[in-house]
């Protein structure tokens, strides 16, 4: 708990207004280019508030968001422009950060409003998941490319084999990861994965992408935009929704996380090995206070992970607290994943689980938890830097 | 020893490796080129580092040396490829990749591809040797570190160029 007085927190601080977001589409299918769905995204959010859209500040991105910040004042006629804040590598890590960045920006005196969002049309701009159009390489890819290193997939996958070697984690607990995500999926109509179910049978036998990842271990790929609206604490209560405040939020990396090609000396880890502590220590809360997790899954096995540095369990137990039944709402141990995540609601590079954290807060999630006054976000596992972020209700506070 | 050990692991068309335009990773690419594996050494307080630096990082002494080593080691982890995210893979899955960790070396890590056949059950902590693996009619020539398990006994598989420096 920060001590009284401290003013080197952001808990209770600020509060997320509002949220948004586009219709969720197949990658490349958008019939929208990316910078529009960026500005219906913060329409969405600000008419969820009950905001002027001229009336916001700041803006808050990551993973090299391509909608920038000064054409987006521009398009949007805002006032005045104050901060704008762009996390800095990570890609889906910086989900959390961003909102952090927002949060600080508000705090410092820097902002009032800040949106925070992420776009993305894959279609327009090319996919991740596939290499095309690349002569030569250098720096980290060119020790991995040539050996055919090349996508996500395929630079992850050793690093999770690594951790179920050294903990004894089984394809079950990944398993069960997907299976949470699609089965919540399916009652969010929002989900690209609605009306499209998984059970045990249909991912053991989907086809291998890398070893140890089934093709429902991965992440889609999609089209669309989220934001939401922070504003401090003084204003929260302003807008038309219940306010879900910012109890903690924390970013970063161990030591020499970043050292290329896959030689972090803590190389099994999501990377959450000082960041978890950080954010637990200044929300003042410890996991069993965590009524729902969303957590980014690139890949499943980033999430058993980032679960067991958040200490919900230790690795040599993954396997028997990685059950869909202790993963699911209303009353699983740890609902996982409500919306579907980025396996089944839409891979919003994240954004969409900060959304539906706030919807739990809210009580308005189409997969409600009975414990939703503390929602965790764990932001991309596996990258550096991560984030992760508390929110919670006025209650909490 | 001078027989062609393989064709290339990978079909052609993936990215070609080089240095970058400030030289950093010259040494290293160029000595695979030479059948040699090079990798930064400090000679101030001996730490090792791959992938190179223009500091140390242990000791912060700027330009660490690069010292030769023997190309052997063993497997800390590895994938199966099935999925081609690149389209001159699309008739060459699957394929392996492995981590090697060269525990002579500061134990510095390197991702290359396992040789042999690419459904052979693989085994983390396994001892592997490297087999230099050269392009040179590339349109920019350049060479690969590539892996083979280690015969019984330790010796390495004839053919394979080990360097003995």
């Amino acid at each position: 708990m920060s001590k009284p007085g401290d003013q080197r927190t952001l808990r209770g601080r600020v509060a997320v207004v509002g949220i948004g977001e586009t219709d969720y589409y197949r990658h490349g299918t958008s019939p929208d280019p990316e910078f529009k769905l960026a500005l219906k995204a913060i329409l969405a959010a600000c008419k969820d508030a009950g905001l002027d859209p001229r009336d916001i500040d700041g803006f808050s991105s990551y993973g090299d968001d391509r909608n920038e910040a000064s054409r987006l004042a521009a398009a949007l006629g805002t006032h005045r422009l104050r901060t704008t804040t762009m996390q800095w590598g990570g890609g889906g890590g910086g989900c959390c950060a961003a909102v952090a960045n927002a949060a600080a920006s508000i705090v410092a005196g820097l902002a009032d409003c800040v949106v925070v969002f992420r776009a993305l049309a894959q279609g327009q701009y090319g996919r991740f998941g596939q290499v095309s159009g690349i002569e030569t390489i250098f720096g980290e890819k060119a020790y991995l490319m040539p050996y055919g290193v090349l996508a996500p997939p395929q630079r992850f996958a050793m690093k999770v084999q690594r951790y179920m070697h050294e903990h004894g984690v089984s394809q079950g607990a990944l398993r069960a990861i997907a299976l949470a995500s699609y089965h919540h999926a399916q009652s969010n109509p929002r989900a690209v994965m609605h009306g499209k179910p998984l059970d045990i049978e249909k991912y053991d036998a989907s086809r291998w992408i890398v070893e140890p990842f089934h093709l429902y271990d991965c992440c889609m790929e999609n089209d669309g935009a989220a934001a939401l609206v922070v504003v401090s604490e003084e204003r929260a209560r302003e807008f038309r929704q219940k306010p879900v405040f910012v109890l903690g939020a924390a970013m970063g990396a161990g030591h020499r996380s970043g050292a290329i090609p896959h030689n972090a000396p803590n190389y099994a880890s999501a990377g959450f090995d000082t960041v978890a502590p950080d954010l637990y220590r200044m929300a003042g809360l410890g996991p069993s206070d965590v009524g729902t997790v969303q957590a980014y899954e690139n890949f499943t096995g980033g999430v058993v992970m980032a679960l067991a540095e958040h200490s919900f369990f230790e690795p040599e137990q993954a396997n028997d607290f990685l059950t869909l039944e202790n993963l699911t709402a209303p009353s699983g141990r740890l609902p996982l994943n409500t919306s579907g995540g980025n396996l089944a609601e839409c891979y919003m590079h994240g954004l969409e689980l900060v959304l539906e954290a706030v919807r739990q807060v809210r009580g308005t999630s189409t997969n409600q938890a009975e414990r939703n006054d503390v929602a965790l976000v764990i932001g991309g596992p596996m990258v550096t830097p991560v984030s992760n972020l508390l929110l919670g209700s006025e209650a909490t506070l | 020893m001078s027989k062609p050990e393989m064709s290339n692991y990978l079909t052609d068309g993936l990215p070609i490796p080089m240095p970058e335009p400030d030289g950093l990773s010259a040494p290293y690419w160029n000595g695979l080129r030479e059948n040699r594996l090079l990798v930064q050494h400090c000679s101030r307080c001996g730490a090792w580092q791959f992938s190179p630096e223009w500091i140390c990082n242990s000791c912060h002494a700027f330009d660490p040396d690069w010292t030769e080593i023997e190309a052997r080691g063993r497997i800390f982890s590895w994938e199966r490829v099935w999925h081609p995210s690149h389209a001159s893979l699309r008739q060459r899955v699957p394929y392996v990749a492995v981590l090697v960790e060269i525990p002579h070396a500061g134990s510095v890590r390197m991702v290359g591809n396992l040789l042999g056949d690419p459904l052979q059950p693989v085994r983390i902590g396994a001892a592997v040797e490297g087999c230099f693996e050269h392009h040179p009619d590339s349109s920019t020539p350049y060479s690969l570190l590539q892996w083979r398990v280690s015969s019984p006994g330790g010796k390495p598989a004839s053919g394979i160029p080990i360097d003995r420096s």
